[in-house]
């Protein structure tokens, strides 16, 4: 993609500029823009990547590098409606097994990722912080507690 | 100074905008500010949303003050009667917490056995306070602390106080947090010095930071400003978790509200001294919650541990002296400054002074928030405040310290908590998380769950961590899976040994601890894996027996029909069998089952 002439038709890019400036002369930055970029985005495309590193001066390995470290960041396309399933200790003796194993037969999804349609992305993380609650999953930023199977597919349903 | 309306209201409707979100609070929110304003009682009845109440089992909490009312499992349909009581005054009797003790319904909330038991210093404000209002915090004696440090105490006099107070890190490693400071304060760089809070609570069993941060961030900007004065710098971090949204969203409120205030930014209420904090919101990586890795991601790298030639006191995030201290050390901040530190170091036992949050969750009747102070035994914990295991069922462990910790069987169900008791017993204190377990959890299938977690999250700098826990688990997954050889326990160990011994940073020198610690007090257990092939807990599936029993089977035949590999025979009206050979365990037939004849074991 052109990132110069079509700049003022695009407004993601110009988002994507206006990081840039924000951030300008701060050290430390390169995290905050990969999260910002994501934001504007959904996702960290190669072009965009090579942008931020044309950008901060950094090499594309650097950007790679620290892209593919960290969980949040992704490389590919997500889904409308991001479903978290907490397998932390709590969740986890509390049976988040078969709430993963529901979810999954109800989006179609084998392991983790994203329906064709994209209108579900499943994760799984270490632990959402809600164990009072286990078991637990988020999907965007709702995080519902105390579920069983019957209940997970109820609230999965709103999500379109 | 800013005037609290809130105090001049008669009626206050406190409900938990922390942890029962999840469970709908902020409908029940909603609806009590159109319920109070569709019947004209808003100048009789106000509402605020407040941090987490700690006992989250029985949310959506909603208590109203002052009467200390408490009302538990609150639904949006118990809204318009709540509102008509507060009005008239008489409690609504079927939303009260039932005493499980004596079975009467409990008015007060301090004399509900869950709280009465705890002694609250950290949490004190949490549940009283909007999160969103500096003003709630300042009513209840906020930044007083800072006041008091900034016009007549030193920088040493502070560091004197946090010293004698006795407070140690609360984040684990349990360092003293008097001593830390100091050497930041006399380190020979001068320039430029950071402070820190380490808010990447990634335990997983750990919830205690996000319900400060939610519950009341600016006791822990406070202590952030105390720790800025007191060792000498004018920055400050938050590393905080990306998977806690609302805690982010808060703190940047509270910042930008004692920014407003004059109590954050330059020449703070004129005494002269600068501080800034800014939010970084972490990328999602258990090992950044360690020290060296915290810093580099902060400083935009990958985060992995680096080797620490000196310390981070010396030189930390970009080279410069830096203290960092957890969520929970700097919240205890502003009460042992204020209180002085001859009342805090008064609580506690001869090695851990003050108070330690835990968050209890798994196989426990009251799952929660609990903060008791340093000594406390886990039974009283547990089985005094918990109110013991759910079901009727046998308390088997409880496994601390997350996934650096380890089980603890229940003998030592006495044992008095504090930093040096749970290390002798081959757990160790952690930030805090308690999961409890009972009978029907398998003790190798957690140690592999935790081997799996920390294979996971490590960094893969070092061969030891990276291809160590591998290998563990490989082992650990075998046995579970009922393919476990006599070697695989003497491997576990020596393997154990070897990372525990070489690793660079504390995720690969504890990521053994849940298997060696599993290993000390339920050998039994694996063993009966490896020999026997059979999971005494029921859990692991591929060493599970389904039977049925020829007594309770009235042939329905539902189970037959269940069963997707056609494993289930039977004639009509008779009792029916499974052959054992075909069948894949899937567990079909004992949900499908009315009558409770099929049997797992």
């Amino acid at each position: 993609m052109c990132t110069s002439c079509c700049s003022f038709k695009d407004p993601k890019q110009k988002a994507l500029k206006e990081t840039f400036a924000r951030y300008q002369g701060t050290s430390g930055s390169l995290i905050p823009i990969l999260q910002e970029a994501q934001e504007i985005y959904g996702y960290l495309s190669g072009e965009v990547m090579q942008q931020i590193a044309r950008e901060l001066n950094i090499p594309y390995s650097k950007v790679y590098g620290v892209v593919t470290f960290y969980a949040q960041f992704h490389l590919r396309p997500r889904g409308r409606n991001i479903i978290r399933i907490c397998t932390g200790t709590a969740c986890h003796v509390k049976g988040a097994d078969r709430l993963l194993e529901t979810v999954r037969e109800a989006t179609g999804l084998e392991g983790e990722g994203t329906t064709e349609d994209l209108r579900y992305t499943l994760e799984t993380v270490a632990c959402l912080g809600a164990c009072g609650l286990a078991p637990a999953m988020m999907i965007n930023e709702d995080t519902y507690g105390r579920l069983t199977p019957v209940k997970a597919l109820n609230i999965l349903k709103q999500y379109q | 100074m800013v005037k609290n309306i809130d105090n001049n209201t008669p009626k206050v409707v406190c409900i938990c905008a922390g942890g029962c979100t999840s469970s709908g609070s902020l409908k029940i929110l909603e609806r009590f500010q159109t319920e109070i304003e569709q019947r004209g009682l808003a100048d009789k009845i106000v509402v605020k949303p407040v941090g987490c109440h700690g006992f989250c089992e029985q949310g959506p909490i909603v208590t109203v003050e002052p009467e200390k009312l408490f009302y538990t499992r609150v639904s949006e349909n118990d809204v318009p009667a709540l509102v008509v009581s507060i009005a008239k005054g008489s409690p609504v009797d079927r939303l009260l917490y039932i005493n499980p003790e004596n079975n009467q319904r409990v008015t007060n909330y301090e004399r509900v056995p869950f709280y009465a038991r705890q002694q609250k210093i950290v949490l004190a404000k949490c549940g009283k306070i909007n999160p969103e209002r500096i003003e709630d915090y300042l009513v209840l004696g906020g930044y007083r602390a800072m006041k008091k440090v900034l016009t007549i105490m030193t920088p040493q006099a502070v560091v004197d106080e946090v010293k004698s107070s006795g407070l140690r890190g609360r984040g684990g490693a349990g360092f003293p947090t008097g001593t830390k400071w100091e050497g930041a304060l006399h380190a020979k760089i001068k320039d430029k010095k950071y402070v820190i809070c380490n808010a990447d609570e990634g335990d997983p069993g750990a919830f205690m930071d996000r319900s400060i941060l939610e519950g009341n961030p600016h006791e822990v900007l406070e202590g952030m400003i105390i720790c800025g004065y007191a060792t000498g710098s004018d920055e400050g971090y938050i590393y905080v978790r990306a998977e806690y949204p609302m805690a982010i969203r808060r703190l940047k409120i509270a910042i930008s509200q004692a920014e407003a205030a004059g109590y954050l930014g330059n020449n703070i209420l004129n005494s002269g001294f600068n501080f800034h904090i800014k939010i970084k919101a972490g990328a999602g990586a258990f090992v950044c919650g360690e020290g060296t890795a915290l810093m580099a991601s902060i400083e935009g790298n990958r985060g992995m541990p680096r080797f620490k030639a000196s310390r981070s006191t010396e030189k930390g995030l970009w080279d410069k002296p830096t203290t960092m201290n957890n969520v929970e050390t700097f919240a205890n901040i502003p009460t042992i400054i204020v209180k002085g530190a001859l009342w805090y170091s008064s609580i506690g036992t001869d090695n851990s002074k003050g108070t330690k949050v835990f968050s209890l969750t798994g196989k426990v009747v009251n799952t929660g928030l609990v903060e008791v102070p340093m000594g406390t035994s886990l039974r009283q914990i547990i089985f005094d405040i918990g109110g013991g295991i759910p079901n009727n069922r046998k308390f088997k462990a409880v496994q601390s310290g997350g996934p650096s910790g380890g089980c603890i069987p229940a003998k030592y169900l006495d044992l008095p908590v504090d930093y040096n008791s749970l290390g002798k017993v081959g757990a160790m204190m952690g930030s805090g998380g308690l999961v409890v377990m009972d009978d029907t959890t398998c003790m190798v299938d957690v140690a592999r769950f935790f081997l799996n977690f920390t294979k996971n999250e490590s960094c893969g700098k070092c061969t030891p961590c990276r291809e160590g826990t591998l290998r563990m688990l490989e082992i650990l997954t075998r046995i579970c899976e009922g393919k476990g050889e006599p070697k695989d326990i003497d491997d576990l160990e020596r393997l154990a040994k070897v990372i525990c011994g070489t690793s660079l940073c504390g995720l690969g020198q504890s990521a053994p601890f849940p298997v060696l610690s599993t290993l000390r007090y339920f050998r039994h257990e694996y063993e009966e894996h490896i020999y026997n092939k059979r999971c005494p807990a029921g859990v692991c599936p591929n060493l599970l027996v389904y039977t049925i029993d020829r007594e309770k089977c009235i042939g329905c035949g539902i189970c037959a029909r269940s069963c997707p590999v056609g494993a289930i025979d039977g004639e009509k009206k008779q009792p029916h069998s499974i052959d054992i050979k075909a069948c894949i365990k899937c567990g079909n037939c004992l949900q499908k089952c009315k009558f409770g004849a099929v049997q797992k074991r």
